[in-house]
């Protein structure tokens, strides 16, 4: 229970300035998640001519109080989704459907497959890793100790 | 089963690599395209040009290179923070004045570039030949530009002829490879 306050109470400390980054961005709140399209870096590293001018439309949406998800989208209507540097949530989606899927799908298989292997009659493995030794060759080694011994 | 079990996971493995090594070969392959485009060029070869179809600037619909197939095509990429484009616009806008009645169209493509901004070149410049733009550059990477401005030439039959001019072109060039773009049939 106190995990679960502790975590809750660490959550919203964390959603606080995400929130306001949302509301009222910054021009370094959107410069590193922009990709200049000519220089494929992020626009804060970048001093093209279009680099510049996107920071300057980013200023001038700022200046007109949009939102930091207004103002990707008005990018994205312009240049496509791959100005942004990250994909959008949506985007995530769908490799992480299937990347759980195919990890369940592999999780049944190599359950089924550890299930149907049948009961060695080899010997096992002992404990430092190689085979053990089959009866015959246990009193062979028996004997030559005994012979050494003697 | 465990025989198949191991079967369906090797297969796995192997169409996960099959898949990356071909997202590699298309990628390398449309390098390659483009670059071949100028060698071939180069060779003097008149190879088809990579289709495309953008929405125009002004808005209005789309427009296709396949729609054009029978006219000299000049192909114009540029942007308006691009300075060598001021310089060249109101060539290009003279000699589309001087050619349109005579089977060739001149296309704009606006590159990496906000609309907006484009307009107002385009209004700026008294630019009247059809613009259509291309805000993500899917064109740019067909064609190989590198810069701009940049233009290519359309036969009438929708291969590429003369050369790619990198840079402002002139009027010595442009009445030459139009020469050659409607000879193209």
């Amino acid at each position: 229970m106190r995990a679960l306050v502790f975590f809750l109470v660490a959550a919203s400390v964390a959603a606080v300035p995400a929130y306001a980054s949302e509301q009222h961005p910054t021009l370094a709140d959107l410069a590193n998640e922009v990709i200049c399209p000519t220089c494929h870096t992020t626009i804060d590293q970048s001093s093209s001519p279009i680099a510049l001018r996107m920071k300057a439309f980013i200023r001038e949406r700022i200046a007109a109080g949009d939102s930091k998800s207004e103002i990707k989208d008005k990018l994205v209507a312009q240049f496509g989704e791959s100005v942004l540097a990250a994909p959008p949530r949506s985007a995530w989606l769908l490799p992480l459907v299937g990347a759980g899927i195919g990890a369940a799908v592999l999780a049944i298989l190599a359950r089924r497959w550890r299930r149907g292997r049948p009961e060695s009659s080899e010997p096992g493995p002992s404990s430092n890793g190689r085979a053990a030794l089959t009866p015959d060759l246990d009193r062979r080694v028996d004997e030559e100790l005994a012979r050494f011994d003697a | 089963m465990a025989r198949r079990g191991k079967l369906i996971l090797q297969m796995a493995a192997v169409s996960v690599v099959a898949l990356l090594i071909s997202l590699f070969a298309w990628q390398l392959a449309t390098k390659e395209q483009a670059r071949g485009l100028t060698s071939a060029l180069e060779r003097g070869e008149t190879p088809p040009a990579p289709a495309f179809t953008l929405a125009r600037l002004a808005g209005d619909g789309e427009i296709s290179l396949a729609s054009l197939r029978g006219k000299a095509v000049v192909l114009n990429f540029w942007a308006s923070w691009c300075e060598p484009c001021k310089e060249e616009s109101p060539r290009l806008e003279s000699a589309w004045r001087r050619y349109r009645d005579q089977g060739v169209v001149f296309v704009g493509i606006d590159v990496n570039d906000f609309k907006g901004d484009a307009r107002k070149f385009v209004e700026r410049y008294g630019l009247t030949y059809p613009i259509l733009h291309d805000g993500q550059g899917s064109t740019i990477g067909r064609y190989g530009v590198t810069g701009f401005p940049e233009t290519w030439f359309v036969g009438r039959n929708g291969n590429l002829v003369g050369a790619r001019i990198q840079g402002p072109v002139n009027d010595s060039e442009l009445n030459e490879y139009i020469r050659r773009a409607l000879a193209e049939s």
